[in-house]
């Protein structure tokens, strides 16, 4: 047998090649350096321009590179001074005068100034601004109640608002606020966005498409300068994978650990981080017609839904149970005597014999994905199993994340009972104007898809968004919150808990509520 | 044969332009539009419509066509929206990744493939053949995905021996060995499904022409056992594993999607997913035209080959 002679032959050589091959190659896979902390996050970034871009994801390169005229204080959604040290709002909230602070550069050395803080407005907001056309700005429309933006000396500026807008300062402190070198985006210019500087605690190093982008430490940071010497984030866009490489040592923070993961990372090798966030994740109800125009029918819903079992089964305790349509997390707005409905089946089958919907069939959207929904089909089909037992007979129909955002935000007339919905906002104020107002329709331009409208609610939420008293806003927002969960617009079921891990290596980590990745304080072994 | 050659060239314009309309047509037709994947929560119709213009999305279809299809001919594939970059930049850097990857483990499966058919079907009922047979409908039953998450669970995460994702190490040098060591897990699991396919049919090819009268002939002139087999035979029977290579290229490019998604890998069929889930219309567009025309000059060659080798193949 010839063939099989040459074979093993062959095979021995070949053997022999491949282990001498694997002996050079496999000499030790290399550990990450000291001093440098490499994150895993999920996707690539889309831009560096932080008023061209729109995701969480990109958001937590951007808060490290960039600092805005405010920012969040340490743990809280409160703001405080940053680039401005501090400022003055006029009688009528129309004018907010900000004082700069002094002897700040960017990255590149141009210098911080009141000139600068406009020329980043008016980049933004003015189609006439020969620097416009570096965007689009998909969330400039956050400012747009700015009328004017005025350097009144070098380190003042004053912004002119068409009308009071309470959220105007929490804003500020969002990535769209980050404020740009102009320099910078005069010489790059629709290129910007992979050239950035910034005045942040890390300066931008080098962008590797698909692979990595590296920032390095900002000595001369004014609020001192960061522990670590560089930050890679490695884009990682499947979840398994990301914990793939986190097991083996391949990166060191890892975001978003899926919930069925976690386990993973019990016991002395890895820190896992959790931190409630301004998410809330509900149900939108169709109110218009079919039985959800029956408050007690709504209601029932909301008894029906066993959300204990949501959180801790289907998410794995990575979300808690929402009492009402504000987060918990804007700790000054947030009612705390709300208490969730409870789950509570057999008062569902009465509310639902009294409205006399017994066995209605609902039509409910959910979709398989997309942004802050969790786990969207998991939760849809236990709903549904919840409101079954209860006597309603529910269908589900899934769509793809952006085929679902077509089908809900023009409103679910004549096409569903009820709609999965999850919202991030930066303030208590966002999400109820645009979704809770009679003026918030869809076919006025706003997200209430399900058709809710109260008067009283109406009037609560355009008060508390022109008071620039804080303690009054919270009072209005409270009243807001218990007529909101009476009345059950909503089925309320969870607030999202972002988690992350960390290896042993890396030290003084901790999220924030405003979902941003804060690296500044952190450091690694 | 030039003549030949410049025929089928010619006969893959139509081919191209049918894919233009087809993609740019899908893309059209799929619900959700850029503006709404890019705003999320933020899709008001006012923003929508605002950024629709912004981007150039509200004028006509037709219109939209023939200004995408004239930049492209022009060279200008346009920018992608969600990786704000030029769209034909990105698609060469991916393709490449991908052709590293895929070309890989394309000489992989041919050379093992033919390599196990050719024992096989020279052992044919053996010993040999037998644990070859059962190898191969292992391999063609294991979902390359499932090999891929197990390949890293073992090979990555418990004994460490290779990374467990991406292309290039993030730290230290860019040379072969980085490379062939970021390679090694992807390339096999991609390679192992077309390693099988291709085991199966050279082993009935060869069993095929080991029965014809030239290679009686070769054995009673006396040729070694191993010469009738690698020389005579196998010559014989590449006219038909040759076109069973080409549908296989074919196979391994698009299996190279899910590996690229659970190694991470910075291909093409990574970037052409991501982008459809976040409606990026002009790399979708520019991506699969691209990867297509690739596709069709491919199969020009293997035909081209095989014209070469079989000169009974009209040319």
């Amino acid at each position: 047998m010839s063939i099989t002679s040459f074979t093993r032959r062959g095979l021995l050589a070949a053997g022999t090649a491949l282990t001498l091959t694997f002996g050079t190659l496999t000499a030790a896979q290399a550990q990450t350096p000291p001093g440098v902390l490499i994150v895993g996050q999920i996707a690539e970034p889309k831009s560096l321009d932080p008023a061209a871009v729109t995701a969480v994801n990109d958001f937590r390169i951007l808060m490290n590179v960039y600092d805005g005229l405010v920012r969040y204080k340490d743990g809280t959604l409160e703001v405080e001074p940053a680039l401005a040290t501090d400022w003055t709002i006029s009688e009528d909230g129309t004018e907010y005068t900000f004082t700069l602070r002094e002897g700040v550069s960017f990255h590149d050395g141009a210098p911080f100034n009141a000139e600068a803080v406009k020329f980043n407005f008016d980049r933004m907001l003015d189609e006439g601004h020969p620097f416009h056309d570096t965007g689009p700005f998909p969330l400039a429309f956050f400012f747009s109640s700015v009328e004017s933006v005025e350097a009144v000396d070098a380190l003042t500026v004053k912004f002119t608002l068409s009308e009071p807008y309470a959220p105007f300062l929490s804003n500020l402190a969002y990535p769209t606020g980050l404020l740009v070198s102009p320099a910078a985006v005069e010489q790059y210019g629709a290129d910007y966005g992979r050239n950035p500087a910034g005045t942040g605690p890390f300066k931008f190093a080098e962008w590797r498409a698909n692979e990595a982008v590296v920032i390095e430490a900002n000595p001369d940071y004014w609020d001192g300068a960061p522990e670590l010497q560089a930050v890679v984030f490695r884009p990682i866009t499947d979840a398994n994978t990301r914990t793939a490489e986190m097991l083996a040592g391949g990166i060191d923070l890892m975001v978003e650990v899926p919930p069925v993961a976690l386990s993973e990372f019990q016991g002395e090798t890895y820190t896992v981080h959790e931190q409630a966030g301004p998410h809330v994740w509900f149900l939108i109800l169709n109110a218009k017609e079919g039985p959800f125009s029956d408050k007690r029918v709504r209601q029932a819903a909301n008894y029906a839904v066993n959300k204990e079992a949501l959180v801790n089964d289907v998410l794995e305790g990575t979300a808690e149970v929402a009492a009402g349509p504000t987060p918990p997390a804007f700790a000054w707005a947030y009612n705390d005597d709300l208490e969730p409905y409870p789950y509570d089946p057999e008062k569902a089958k009465e509310l639902l014999a009294e409205a006399g919907a017994e066995g209605a069939e609902l039509t409910f959207y959910v979709t398989e994905g997309g942004s802050g929904m969790l786990d969207p089909i998991a939760m849809g089909t236990a709903i549904q199993a919840d409101l079954n037992a209860v006597g309603f007979d529910t269908k589900i129909e899934t769509y793809e994340w952006n085929t679902f955002l077509g089908e809900v935000n023009p409103g679910l007339e004549g096409k569903a009972d009820m709609a999965e919905m999850a919202w991030m906002t930066n303030d208590p104020d966002t999400l109820p104007f645009l979704a809770l107002r009679s003026d918030a329709w869809p076919d006025k331009g706003g997200f209430n898809s399900g058709y809710y409208s109260n008067a009283e609610v109406d009037e609560l939420l355009e008060a508390a968004r022109v008071a620039t008293n804080q303690d009054e806003r919270a009072e209005l927002y409270k009243q807001m919150q218990t007529i909101v969960q009476e009345d059950a617009p909503w089925v309320f079921v969870a607030n999202w808990k972002q988690n992350a891990a960390t290896s042993e290596r890396v030290e003084n980590f901790s999220l924030q509520p405003s979902f941003f990745l804060l690296l500044d304080e952190v450091v690694k072994n | 044969m030039t003549g030949y050659i410049l025929k089928r060239l010619l006969s893959a314009i139509p081919v191209l332009l049918g894919i233009t309309v087809i993609v740019f047509a899908i893309m059209a037709l799929i619900p959700g539009d850029p503006a709404t994947a890019i705003l999320g929560s933020y899709a008001t119709p006012e923003n929508v419509e605002k950024l629709n213009r912004d981007l150039g999305l509200d004028k006509p279809l037709v219109q939209q066509y023939f200004i995408w299809l004239g930049n492209m001919l022009g060279g200008d594939f346009g920018t992608s929206f969600s990786l704000n970059r030029p769209v034909l930049d990105e698609v060469v850097e991916r393709f490449g990744a991908t052709l590293v990857l895929a070309g890989t483990a394309f000489v992989l499966c041919s050379i093992f493939g033919i390599v196990a058919g050719v024992i096989s079907a020279a052992n044919q009922y053996g010993w040999a053949d037998k644990s070859i047979t059962f190898a191969v409908l292992l391999g063609i039953s294991i979902p390359s995905f499932f090999l891929g998450m197990m390949m890293i669970l073992i090979f990555a995460v418990k004994l460490r021996w290779f990374p467990v994702s991406g292309m290039w190490p993030i730290y230290g040098d860019r040379d072969l060995c980085a490379l062939i060591q970021h390679l090694t897990l992807p390339a096999i699991a991609l390679a192992v499904v077309a390693t099988g396919v291709i085991a199966r049919l050279s082993r009935s090819a060869m069993l095929e022409v080991l029965r014809q009268d030239f290679i009686r002939t070769a054995r009673a002139k006396g040729v070694h056992e191993r010469g009738v087999i690698w020389r005579h035979a196998l010559k014989a029977a590449m006219v038909s594993i040759i076109p069973v290579l080409g549908i296989q290229a074919g196979f391994v490019l698009s299996g190279a999607v899910y590996i690229e998604i659970v190694f991470q890998w910075p291909g093409v069929g990574r970037m052409l997913v991501d982008a459809i889930l976040k409606r990026d219309i002009l790399l979708v567009q520019g991506g699969v035209v691209l990867v297509a025309a690739c596709y069709v000059l491919f199969n020009i060659a293997v035909d081209v080959a095989q014209s070469l080798l079989d000169p009974r193949i009209k040319t």
